[in-house]
């Protein structure tokens, strides 16, 4: 009886099967200039299911600071250009071309004809005016601003015709087409409204209606519900097309689950529940290599990422801060040498073994070897020598007592803690081998976990901190996004934050080779100033470099065209190119 | 009658070899370093995670009277660090017992570099395997088992002072003091005291030596568990003040004072011992939990809740079933010290029947 229903029921999935395949979207309509994709092929149908660390803040893509919000606000729209994080060039998008004037200051860009909003309305020059006035509106406060707004002056924008945009930069800006990567369309004709009211900051909020929300990628909003999911189904009139001429994307709908952590992502993952993760640490990645053979996942070690990990002192200025002791910490740490000899004593090969598992790579600069186009291959790799570090201290003046520890010229016994974000294992792992390789030196270093908030307050707003691990970049290899890192007047100045002008000759010097590569527009005359600023950053030391993790995803066997990169968004940069394998494939795997 | 006798006797014996075992756990913990083959923070950065050492007896010579034991090597392909470990048979480490070692104290006075056992350099010994840093966990357990139970301990003794003069007094006084006294023991009873604790955390320092941090972890755990011991005392001194015995002795026109220490405070010693021997487990888990939320000793050095709090990666957690050791000692202590306020408990019963 049992088995006869169980027949039945694969019977009935199987009908199922034949008769529910869905209706291939229409092919180009006339007029419609269409982005064709000859390198792709894929099959429609299904869903893909995604788990996400948290929920997301906003759809709205002018306000989300956050990753999974932008993560996810990235599949709903489109941009002028694109970036294509498998060959980290640019490509044309709903720009189809675009012309530089000789001065390097003047962008013309040719929109795509007769592409559609995912609400059947036309976009054309007036969606990408009105979607940059609110970019560079002050009032909107977008984190996007800071990025088009160049020596203070805002791009001057204005419309040619109705699918011709001209931008115009205060002065000549390299690779600023990169630019145009993350800055979606808005479609006015559903935004002007509430933004002429002054509500902009209160739309595409999560419990928006999806009618009310319109984008040019390719999916659209179809439902959200709080707590557990996100669900985006294909939007009809996407603007690609494979190999072909199949309308992508392949996929009926993605669904973002609300899993919490990353190892509630990787369980969710073993279990099947979702199919794609983006990013692992190593530990779970050496998992789910071992469950390999039986679950056949696609797994992918893409190598080191650009995020770089190091340890910062405290060099802000703390007059009426009163933070005595903090500041009696400062006379060590704004000596070279003293920074030298804890660089010097800094076990990165340990740390590229036992906190990445061998998957990742130590660091002695800010650019690190996933940044082939502009790591500078010239800059030593010193070796770590205790003795080293000893007679470096020996030679700025430091001895030791008879107990062992590091006294100053002063005799103040050399001790001081060093914060870290409690939530970020491998961060913490950092702090446990430095703290050991620190004393072996003889200096007692104390760390301190804090949760991810209250340490980035400390190193932000109050400078109550002396040392602190933490981790920047990831975001694009292009030296740009890092000039609020390294320029003295940068938001992530990390070691002096707020100065107005450099404190030291080689921070002018520094500033000075990231505004002029800034300006710069040949590659190779930039890459020559962009390695002097490395050489300089790595022979002041104002961080401690120590590693970078390698990017490490994960599919369902299901999943075609994974392609990862090391670029933010690792897995789901190419979600329109996605697909689940045939079902008889699939159900041979799975039985 | 007849067939109680045995009985006691059976009770009798288990009574001594529950008491012994507890001697003999808090003489482990004590004399840690003798009985731990290493120091507690030295890392070492080629065995990470490296499994529990095998003991072996035999090898292709035959049988040896004298233990030994082969280095663990990683093995082959997979060389990262969760990678699997292999024997390297090419060289025994013979065990040998009482060998010079790391330097360590015994109650901060008694300092020695013997061990009870260990093995030539570069072998090591580690019985419960290492941890992600390479450290004997065997010996984390050991010293980690110092804090822990040390500040189960500690803070029990103020919880149950703090609770037992409160209680006393509120009970033999009654009227307002009861009233005010208990309503504060409610209060301290219903404080959601994990938040209460996070929220403290923020507001301290951000260094603090590990002895500052076991007096303040034990300080609180303490003065936030008093008020149950207190409910208690409070009961049993509010039905003692009414004895006959206590009556009397008012009668002849004793002082306060004098009844208290004469009458009362006797009677209230045995539920304190039980109050106790319940409260010690309870309070190395208290210490457990709030190391395993960050808010207790800090690393490098260990107790039982910030080893355990490592487990809570679920790769770790599924990977590396040895680093579970300082949660099997937590059981051990917990259910000794549980059997012993059944011991106390029972006489209490048989006393006052």
């Amino acid at each position: 009886m049992k088995v006869i229903a169980r027949l039945t029921l694969h019977v009935c999935l199987f009908a199922g099967f034949c008769f529910a395949a869905p209706p291939a979207p229409a092919g180009a309509r006339a007029g419609e200039e269409i982005a064709r994709l000859p390198d792709v092929e894929g099959r429609y149908g299904g869903h893909l299911t995604v788990g996400e660390r948290a929920e997301p803040k906003t759809l709205n893509p002018v306000l989300a600071t956050d990753s999974v919000s932008r993560e996810i606000i990235g599949r709903l729209m489109g941009d002028l250009v694109e970036i294509n994080r498998s060959s980290q060039l640019t490509e044309p998008a709903l720009a189809k071309s675009w012309k530089i004037s000789p001065d390097g200051r003047t962008f013309t860009l040719t929109l795509r004809k007769g592409v559609l909003f995912s609400d059947g309305q036309p976009f054309d020059a007036d969606d990408v005016i009105f979607s940059f006035g609110v970019y560079m509106d002050e009032a909107v406060d977008s984190p996007q601003r800071d990025l088009l707004i160049i020596d203070g002056k805002p791009i001057v924008i204005s419309k040619i015709d109705k699918y011709t945009v001209r931008f115009v930069l205060p002065r000549p800006y390299a690779a600023a087409e990169r630019l145009f990567d993350g800055l979606a369309i808005l479609p006015k004709h559903l935004l002007e409204k509430p933004y002429r009211a002054g509500h902009f900051a209160e739309s595409w909020a999560l419990n928006a209606q999806p009618s009310e929300i319109a984008g040019l990628g390719p999916f659209r909003l179809k439902q959200y519900v709080p707590g557990q999911r996100i669900v985006l189904e294909r939007n009809p009139y996407y603007w690609k097309v494979d190999r072909q001429n199949h309308r992508l994307p392949y996929l009926d709908e993605l669904v973002f689950l609300f899993v919490g952590t990353e190892d509630a992502q990787v369980m969710r993952f073993e279990a099947g529940e979702t199919d794609i993760i983006s990013r692992l640490s190593s530990e779970n990645y050496s998992l789910l290599l071992r469950e390999k053979g039986r679950s056949g996942s696609q797994l992918a070690d893409l190598g080191p990422s650009l995020e770089y990990n190091f340890l910062v002192f405290n060099l802000n200025d703390l007059s009426g801060k009163k933070l005595d002791e903090v500041a009696a910490t400062q006379a060590w740490f704004r000596d070279l040498r003293f920074r030298q000899a804890i660089s010097l004593a800094v076990d990165r090969d340990s740390i590229v073994r036992l906190v990445y598992g061998t998957r990742g790579a130590a660091l002695w600069g800010n650019v690190g070897p996933g940044n082939k186009l502009w790591i500078n291959q010239s800059l030593p790799h010193q070796a770590r020598s205790i003795e080293g570090a000893r007679q470096i201290l020996r030679s700025a003046g430091y001895s030791w007592n008879t107990s062992g520890q590091l006294i100053d010229a002063e005799r103040r016994t050399v001790e001081f803690s060093i914060i870290t974000s409690s939530s970020n294992s491998q961060r913490m792992k950092m702090a446990a081998l430095l703290e050991d390789d620190l004393s072996k030196l003889g200096i007692q270093a104390h760390i301190v976990p804090l949760e991810f908030r209250a340490m980035i307050d400390r190193v932000f707003q109050s400078f109550n901190y002396e040392a602190a691990i933490m981790g920047l970049g990831g975001g694009d290899a292009d030296p740009n996004p890092e000039m609020n890192v390294w320029t003295a007047t940068g938001t992530s100045h990390l070691w002096h934050l707020g100065e107005t002008t450099p404190a030291t000759d080689w921070e002018r010097e520094l500033d000075q080779l990231m505004q002029k590569q800034m300006v710069t527009l040949d590659y190779s005359k930039r890459k020559q100033l962009y390695d002097r600023a490395q050489q300089l950053i790595a022979e002041n030391l104002p961080f401690i470099f120590l590693g970078t993790p390698n990017i490490l995803s994960g599919a369902d066997a299901r999943v075609g065209n994974f392609h990862p990169a090391v670029l933010d968004p690792y897995t789901l940069w190419n979600a329109d190119e996605l697909y689940i394998r045939s079902s008889a494939q699939e159900n041979a795997g799975i039985r | 009658m007849v067939d109680k006798i045995p009985d006691s006797s059976i009770r009798r014996t288990q009574v001594v070899l529950l008491i012994v075992a507890l001697a003999g756990l808090h003489f482990l913990l004590i004399c840690a370093g003798f009985f731990a083959p290493y120091d507690a923070t030295s890392q070492d950065r080629e065995l990470p995670y490296a499994p529990p050492t095998r003991i072996h007896f035999c090898d292709a010579s035959g049988f040896h009277s004298r233990p030994f034991i082969y280095a663990w090597t990683p093995s082959g392909a997979d060389t990262d660090s969760s990678g699997s470990y292999r024997e390297d048979r090419s060289h025994e480490y013979p065990v040998h017992f009482f060998v010079r070692g790391a330097s360590y104290d015994i109650l901060g006075v008694f300092e020695s570099s013997w061990h009870l056992f260990g093995v030539d350099a570069p072998g090591k010994l580690m019985l419960f395997g290492a941890d992600a840093f390479g450290r004997d966990e065997f010996s984390r357990v050991l010293f980690g088992g110092q804090i822990s139970v040390a500040a189960g301990i500690v803070a029990t003794l103020l919880a149950l002072a703090t609770g037992s003069v409160l209680g006393i007094i509120a009970g033999f006084y009654g009227g307002w003091i009861d009233e005010s006294l208990m309503g504060l023991t409610e209060l301290f009873l219903s404080l959601p005291w994990l938040y209460f604790l996070l929220g403290v955390r923020a507001f301290l320092p951000l260094h603090l030596s590990t002895l500052r941090t076991f007096f303040l972890l034990t300080g609180v755990i303490g003065l936030i568990g008093w008020g149950r011991p207190a409910r208690l005392i409070r009961g049993l001194v509010l039905s003692l003040r009414h004895r006959n015995f206590v009556l009397a002795a008012r009668g002849f026109g004793a002082a306060d004072f004098y009844l208290l220490r004469r009458h009362i405070l006797p009677e209230t010693f045995g539920l304190l011992l039980t109050q106790a021997a319940m409260l010690v487990p309870r309070y190395i888990a208290a210490e457990v939990t709030l190391s395993f939320f960050g808010l207790g000793v800090n690393e490098p050095v260990p107790s039982w809740g910030n080893m355990l709090s490592t487990l809570q990666q679920y790769s770790v957690l599924v990977s590396y079933s040895w680093l579970l050791a300082p949660a099997g000692a937590v059981v051990v202590t917990s259910v000794l010290y549980s059997l012993l306020a059944d011991v106390f408990h029972s006489r209490l019963k048989s006393q006052s029947t």
